[in-house]
């Protein structure tokens, strides 16, 4: 970006830049030091001059195969060699290969006598045949002010130090010259009158009793650089200067979702969970369980066979361990299979930079998918807010870059009234999810709301966040007309609900058993009804029958009368007993 | 030493030679400097040193490793190296008070 634009402002001359392989000092000068030219390294006591000339000497030799040589006015070769191996860097060897050439100056004021008139050249001489031996393209002089202390004459030594940079300009080699900060200029003895072309600046400032190493380019001709001061440490691998600026926002982004390891969470975040690469903070009340959501995350992540860090700040990897299994998470297996990694430090440790420094390396070298930092609040004890936020975007940042997905935790004081810092933190995160404490009932319930999730749908609910020695588990919280019911509470109100069920269900079983006697009481009426009217048709036809004998009988009798009378024969055939009561009937 | 060494053997002014000084003169090719501080040294050794010392001269730039022993910075540079300790003087050696102060030759003259 910065290379193109000098392009464009000066098509024609594009500045050799002679990388460094120092961790974001490449970046900030758009490509490295000044090539065949003199760069100025000035700066207080113990800010790491020397190591950052003898980083960019041995990163030459291993990494761009440029051979260099230094010359050490304060220390000797022994102590150089062994006060750089704690870093890493294997000087002696560099010198056994011929790759870096080490010349002790030593000059003692008491020691020498000048007399009369001389000049530089036996320095030159001894630089001149360290460079040509090994064929050095690259020069420290490390700290050339020590010849101010062993040298009288102030009018020769700046007379040969404009020929020594003019000479070292001749020679095409890239230098780097050390030198101390001076009260009201860069330098003690205006060095910078000599190195034109680059001067950059380190400082170490102690602020709330935690100090922090900052480097600055002051100048760099000819080219754009980065103006604002950079932090940097001191690592185990040497410099890394941390460019804020050199990291932005065009990541790629991932529409693959990350299950949370809480169903009923998936559940709320349209089903599926967070966004794969997505910042995700989780604020809550002291003992409101974000702990225990972070680590359902991680888990989850083991599960999927990916990895998951856990920065932490407040419990040792073991206590975390210990009391996840309370809830029936086995984290150890998966440490064990390497899927899960701790990294547990107390904020007070050292620096935001070093922290920051150290979780960008936690993170380089474990390659994990997905990462944890419970809490981000305490690393706030280790910097102002606006550092603190600094911090965490360029965190944010770097994890989007590789497609991490973070969980932060926060602590938050409680109640309603958002922190500060809370939503200077919340603008950098993509969702949101707010753990609290609700009092009342003579309990603490938790529960859970989803505040934001972006680009995806989400539950506006809250929910109930039930911890037991099975896991979390989310339950609707009950809303009636005085509230949202949790705890027990909830469980009151849903016996109550419960009881009125049964109450109906025994209410409808006595109607039905009542119904189901009367209508049993209403079947006996209609069989004796029923039985009664048999009684009665059996009476009729009995009644009819005799009725009919009777007439028969009488008839007969009628006959029998009248033959003892003598009565009519005439009327005897048509008063025949037989056929008469027939045709009556 | 295998430079362009100058011997000034003592010519019978002393039968008892105590000790030899030696003496090594730092130069880069014949510069006037080299010329003047030679020449100077000569001189002051002559009048305070006769018979006694040996001057080596070595010029860096035909044998620039030698810089580094003596840890040479400035030229010319003339190193005492016996009697012991060892003493350093740079210039062209016009100020014979300080020569002398440097070569510690004050109470012997």
């Amino acid at each position: 970006m910065k290379n193109n634009r000098v392009k464009t402002a000066f098509p024609a001359v594009q500045l050799p830049k002679c990388p460094t392989g120092i961790q974001g000092l490449d970046e900030i000068t758009g490509g490295g030091l000044p090539c065949g030219r003199p760069t100025l390294v000035c700066g207080g006591a113990g800010c790491g001059k020397t190591l950052l000339a003898v980083e960019f000497l041995v990163r030459g030799a291993v990494q761009f195969g440029e051979p260099g040589v230094l010359i050490a006015f304060e220390e000797t070769e022994a102590e150089l060699k062994a006060n750089v191996a704690s870093l890493g860097f294997d000087l002696a060897g560099l010198v056994r290969r011929k790759k870096i050439l080490l010349d002790h100056v030593h000059i003692d004021p008491g020691e020498i006598q000048e007399s009369g008139d001389y000049d530089l050249e036996g320095l030159f001489v001894r630089l001149g045949h360290a460079i040509d031996s090994i064929g050095a393209r690259r020069v420290v002089l490390d700290t050339l002010e020590a010849l101010f202390a062993g040298l009288r004459n102030e009018a020769i030594l700046r007379a040969e130090l404009r020929r020594l940079f003019r000479w070292l300009k001749d020679k095409g080699v890239t230098a780097i010259i050390t030198a101390e900060r001076g009260n009201n200029q860069l330098t003690r003895h205006g060095l910078e009158e000599y190195v034109s072309d680059c001067v950059i600046l380190l400082d170490h400032r102690v602020s709330d009793q935690i100090a922090t190493r900052h480097l600055r380019v002051v100048k760099y001709r000819g080219t754009l650089h980065g103006t604002n001061e950079f932090p940097f440490l001191i690592g185990d691998d040497g410099i890394s200067v941390l460019p804020i600026t050199s990291l932005g926002l065009n990541h790629k982004v991932s529409r693959e979702r990350v299950a949370t390891g809480i169903l009923r969470l998936d559940a709320m975040l349209g089903g599926r969970g967070f966004f794969r690469g997505s910042s995700i903070l989780l604020t809550g009340t002291p003992g409101t369980g974000k702990t225990i959501v972070a680590a359902n995350f991680a888990q989850a992540a083991c599960r999927r066979g990916e990895r998951a860090l856990f920065f932490s700040f407040e419990e040792s990897p073991n206590q975390i361990i210990r009391n996840m299994y309370s809830i029936g998470l086995r984290l150890e297996p998966l440490v064990q299979r390497g899927l899960l990694r701790f990294h547990s430090a107390r904020p007070s440790l050292y620096g935001l930079e070093m922290h920051l420094a150290t979780m960008f390396k936690e993170v380089a070298t474990f390659q994990p998918s997905v990462v944890i930092v419970d809490p981000i609040t305490s690393l706030m004890d280790a910097g102002t807010d606006s550092e603190t936020k600094g911090m965490v975007t360029r965190l944010i940042d770097y994890l989007k870059a590789g497609q991490v997905t973070s969980l932060f935790t926060s602590l938050t004081q409680g109640g309603h009234v958002l922190q500060q810092s809370e939503m200077a933190m919340s603008s950098l995160m993509d969702s949101w999810l707010l753990l609290q404490d609700l009092e009342g009932n003579g309990e603490r319930n938790r529960v859970l709301y989803v505040l934001k999730a972006r680009g995806m749908a989400h539950s506006n609910q809250v929910r109930e966040f039930l911890i037991s020695d099975r896991g979390i588990d989310l339950v609707d919280a009950y809303i009636g007309p005085s509230g949202v019911l949790t705890g027990s509470a909830r469980a009151a109100q849903e016996a109550l609900e419960t009881a009125a069920v049964l109450a109906g269900q025994q209410e409808a079983a006595r109607r039905k058993r009542e119904l189901e006697r009367k209508r049993v009481a209403l079947g006996r009426q209609i069989s004796g009804l029923r039985s009664d009217y048999e009684t009665e048709a059996v009476e009729l036809r009995r009644i009819d029958e005799q009725v009919g004998t009777r007439a028969r009988v009488l008839t007969t009798e009628r006959a029998a009368s009248g033959r003892l009378r003598q009565a009519d024969d005439m009327v005897a055939p048509s008063a025949n007993g037989n056929s008469k009561p027939k045709s009556q009937r | 030493m295998k430079t362009k060494s100058v011997k000034r053997p003592a010519a019978g002014s002393h039968p008892r030679p105590v000790k030899l000084w030696q003496l090594r003169l730092y130069v880069t090719d014949q510069t006037p400097k080299s010329l003047t501080a030679f020449s100077n040294l000569k001189r002051i050794c002559e009048s305070h040193l006769s018979g006694r010392y040996r001057i080596t001269v070595i010029d860096l730039l035909k044998q620039p490793h030698l810089a580094k022993g003596d840890q040479i910075l400035a030229i010319p540079t003339v190193v005492r190296l016996l009697p012991k300790p060892v003493r350093t003087i740079i210039g062209n050696l016009s100020d014979l008070e300080r020569v002398l102060v440097g070569l510690d030759l004050r109470p012997v003259g």
